[in-house]
């Protein structure tokens, strides 16, 4: 705004100090009510005995002010701002939020754009004032107190005061810049007036050691002077202990950064043969060998290793089989899901709890069965933060067939049960329907019965409760005819 | 040789610390001193309290406790066999230090890691110890990670996770293989164990009691990890691969990925280079667009030869220069998915752009007026009185955007 246009403003507004929004708020409100425009009201800070202050007109009888609620947030956010043309603009905007009131919806309006830039100016700087104040310790027991020196750009104290107090509640504290300080006693805020850097302390036993600690986490190998600089603008540096040091750190990390990468290796450390000595007696063979376990429980630690198709590598763990070596009848799924791979327990997920449930309906004891699954890694395909189940192969089968095998071959069950399609691939080593096969049992050629049904996670899949409870009715009576056949 | 001062120690400690990555104190349950009258509070949004030449950013104070090491991983300076100077803190010590600078505004807590000497539970209950003075006897409410040990029991775990705010395990390289050469004493397989255990236990917490109905304070900024780029021969693509498997299978909040940076005494089996910065750079925008922007793991470099990420512009752009049939897009009309998708369109543009076109039609200004660089976007967008006509197709494209891009950066 130009002097000749000040002069002709029809309204002064004195706030009472560059924070003073209510005092803002009112005097917009009654102006804007007033239908005064923004270019006939001059807007400024402190009470001057020279300057002709004109009595602001009262808010018309019966009048309402209507702005959108979020206006007051922003505005609130921008006043804090040190541009001296903040209090004329946000009148500006009011103004034509009374005719727009979508306005602030639109991010591509240049006001809109401004008001963003200003709030957003704001709370960088808020946020470098939580982040850049540094205290120093003065006084000691009753008188210990700590200060600080801060510059920020905006008119920001009041606004954070009440972050220092949440974080430092239990310590006395003073927090001084130009134009405010902030004091809190251990139980009271004080909002103040400005001093002066001479008035805080310029030094602090800890500094040293900060300094230390700085000097040191710093990798000369990957010196990004922009990067830091984009972080921590230079405006701030001159109240930082650490920022001194900057610039020899980067003089001297390309020397720094070379000299890393050119000393040679040494010889080991003395003391190391003695290290792996003690802690490393001997290394473990690459591969365990897994075709010399007599127990189920050697099987199962030889699985651990297994590598005899890729799946191993996604997978947390081999999920083996549970259940007592001499059980009577195996149940057979397909493969682990997410629960099991993390536990590395077959069937502890929601289709292991259904199975479990259903198991004791049927007057099947889960603890006399074994439970094991015809692949024993996890397959699947990450989305986000969950794993897609998805289906083996046949190789995938093929390569784990062999685990089965030995299984079956040691526990001698009188009864398999197949659990779905994978399952039975499996068991029978060809791909059959299970819904048409459901319920029959098919003699293999080493005399084993293997029984066929579905997977109880297929139960789990049907939305439509009635036939979700047919189906579950369906697998009940399977689970019977398996115990009939278990007794027989 | 005299015992070293604590200054020394420092100085040896957080010097062997700065090949952690990770140094954010983010993501975390908000917490402040106002209940108990001690000192600390975390907000959720993280504070960097300062910035390195290295430009990053000093949230922490990121020290080990000690670094005498029984392992002996070539990538690590404090591996066994390095001839670094070694020290230790006292418990005492950590907890001091955490205190004073937490006290100064210096740091927004403690990232305690450890070499491992003699057992890991004995290191892990050292460490754990640290986490409870500081919860319990300074009444401390900053940000505690802790470096968990993955060989440790399962209750000093579980302790860890009382006092902390975040925990993690780092898998140290992308593939078993890298893990078995680089690191002949770690397993893989105990890693994973831990990590698997952890979001059992933070998935177990989380459920509210019976009792109380509340929900118990365990480790409410999550685990992460961080895997080594560069110092094996991995792909991108690879890296990207175990980074989704990592992200999927423990909910790990991040994954921090490490330019192999030379360290001194190093190793001979290890590629002695400048730290790939850029790549490292590279990933991370990568693992932005799985986690924010919708992306899929695998679609993020199908089609590339080469399974590594063009240095020289940023994955999205990349992607979208090998998938042009799926351009150019409507700003007004085009679904969140598909803006997320445009090169230049960041979250909380598209977000502006779906807002702003409620209320009116958007020209190609306008969408200059509130993205960083219309250059990387014109091609790709069909906004009001813009088409980009046959430019999206153009076999010069990609060198006309980098040449833009370049000329901007000299401002």
């Amino acid at each position: 705004m130009q002097p000749a246009q000040l002069d002709l403003a029809r309204y002064t507004v004195r706030l009472a100090s560059q924070t003073d929004f209510a005092g803002w708020r009112d005097a917009a409100r009654r102006l804007t009510l007033n239908e005064v425009r923004p270019e006939d009201i001059s807007w400024g800070v402190g009470s001057d005995a020279n300057d002709p202050r004109d009595a602001l007109p009262a808010v018309p009888e019966g009048a309402q002010l209507t702005v959108p609620r979020e206006f007051i947030a922003h505005a609130e956010t921008a006043f804090c701002h040190s541009d001296p043309g903040r209090f004329a603009f946000l009148y500006w905007m009011l103004c034509r939020l009374r005719t727009e009131p979508k306005l602030l919806a639109i991010a591509s309006d240049p006001d809109t754009r401004r008001l963003e830039a200003m709030e957003k100016a704001v709370r960088r700087d808020s946020h470098k004032m939580h982040a850049f104040v540094r205290f120093r310790k003065i006084g000691y027991g009753e008188d210990e107190r700590y200060v600080a020196w801060f510059e920020p750009e905006h008119f920001i104290v009041e606004r954070n005061a009440d972050f220092f107090v949440r974080r430092f509640t239990g310590m006395r504290w003073t927090v001084l810049t130009p134009y405010a300080s902030a004091d809190w006693n251990g139980e009271r805020l004080a909002i103040g007036p400005g001093a002066a850097k001479g008035d805080a302390p310029d030094q602090d036993d800890t500094e040293a050691l900060w300094l230390t600690y700085f000097q040191n986490i710093f990798n000369p190998a990957r010196l990004k002077v922009k990067a830091m600089q984009k972080e921590m603008p230079k405006k701030y540096w001159r109240n930082l202990p650490e920022a001194s040091l900057i610039p020899d750190l980067i003089a001297g990390a390309d020397e720094a950064a070379r000299d890393m990468i050119a000393r040679l290796p040494t010889m080991p450390a003395p003391h190391h043969a003695k290290l792996q000595a003690k802690h490393w007696p001997k290394r473990e063979p690459a591969e365990a060998p897994d075709d010399d376990a007599n127990t189920i429980s050697e099987l199962r630690e030889a699985a651990k290793g297994c590598r005899r198709c890729p799946l191993w590598r996604d997978a947390t763990q081999t999920v083996f089989g549970e259940g007592p070596d001499d059980a009577k009848v195996v149940f057979v799924g397909e493969q682990p899901g997410d629960q099991e791979d993390l536990a590395g327990k077959p069937f502890v997920g929601p289709a292991g709890k259904v199975f479990d449930a259903i198991l004791d309906d049927a007057g099947v004891d889960r603890q006399k069965v074994y439970v094991t699954n015809a692949v024993k890694h996890f397959k699947f395909e990450p989305r986000g933060k969950r794993r897609i189940h998805s289906k083996p192969n046949a190789g995938e089968v093929q390569a784990c067939r062999w685990w089965i095998g030995r299984e079956l071959e040691l526990i001698k069950p009188d009864l398999a049960v197949a659990l779905g399609a994978t399952a039975a691939l499996s068991l029978l080593g060809k791909a059959i329907a299970v819904t048409k096969m459901r319920g029959q049992v098919i003699e293999r050629e080493d005399g084993l019965r293997v029984f066929i049904t579905i997977h109880p996670s297929f139960i789990l899949r049907i939305h439509e409760p009635a036939d979700k409870e047919a189906e579950r009715e369906r697998f009940l009576s399977d689970m019977r005819e398996v115990k009939r056949l278990m007794g027989s | 040789m005299s015992a070293p001062t604590v200054r020394e120690k420092l100085a040896i400690l957080s010097d062997a610390a700065k090949y952690d990555a990770s140094c954010a104190s983010s993501g975390s349950a908000k917490k402040d001193s106002l209940q108990s009258g001690g000192i600390g509070s975390t907000e959720g949004m993280g504070i960097c309290h300062s910035y390195a030449p290295d430009g990053r950013c000093i949230s922490l104070l990121k020290i080990l406790l000690t670094n005498f090491c029984i392992y002996d991983c070539s990538y690590c300076m404090n591996r066994s066999s390095s001839n670094v100077r070694r020290a230790r803190f006292s418990i005492d010590e950590v907890v001091k230090l955490t205190m004073d600078f937490y006290r100064r505004n210096y740091i927004e807590g403690l990232f305690l890691s450890s070499g491992v000497i003699r057992s890991p539970d004995e290191t892990m209950a050292e460490m754990v110890e640290v986490a409870r003075r500081l919860r319990l006897d300074e009444k401390f409410s900053g940000y505690i990670h802790l470096k968990t040990i993955p060989e440790s029991s399962a209750e000093l775990v579980e302790q860890a996770g009382l006092y902390a705010d975040r925990l993690s395990i780092n898998v140290e390289l992308p593939t078993d293989e890298g893990v078995k050469k680089l690191a002949p004493e770690k397993k893989p397989q105990t890693i994973r164990l831990s990590m698997a255990n952890l979001r059992r236990k933070m998935e177990e917490k989380a459920e509210p009691t019976l009792r109380t109905k509340k929900r118990e304070r365990f480790a409410p900024g999550g685990q992460s990890t961080q895997m080594i780029v560069g110092a094996d021969k991995t792909s991108d693509d690879g890296i990207l691969h175990s980074s989704a498997r990592l992200y999927g299978s423990y909910h790990l909040r991040r994954v921090y990925y490490s330019a192999f940076s030379p360290i001194p005494d190093s190793s001979s089996s290890l590629p002695l280079q400048k730290p790939p910065l850029m790549r490292e750079h590279r990933l991370y925008q990568a693992d932005w667009l799985m986690r924010f922007y919708g992306f899929s793991q695998p679609e993020i470099l199908a089609g590339s030869s080469d399974g590594m990420l063009d240095l020289a512009i940023d994955p999205k752009l990349a992607w979208a220069l090998r998938n042009r049939a799926r351009f150019p897009v409507d700003i007004n009309r085009a679904d969140r998915e598909a803006l997320l998708r445009v090169p230049g369109l960041g979250t909380k543009v598209v977000a502006k752009i779906l807002e702003t076109r409620r209320h009116r039609r958007m020209r190609l200004e306008d969408v200059g007026r509130i993205c960083h660089s219309i250059a990387k976007l014109r091609p790709f967008i069909i906004a009001e009185g813009w088409s980009p006509g046959g430019l999206t197709d153009k076999t010069g494209l990609r060198d006309t955007i980098v040449k833009s891009c370049e000329q901007l950066s000299l401002f």
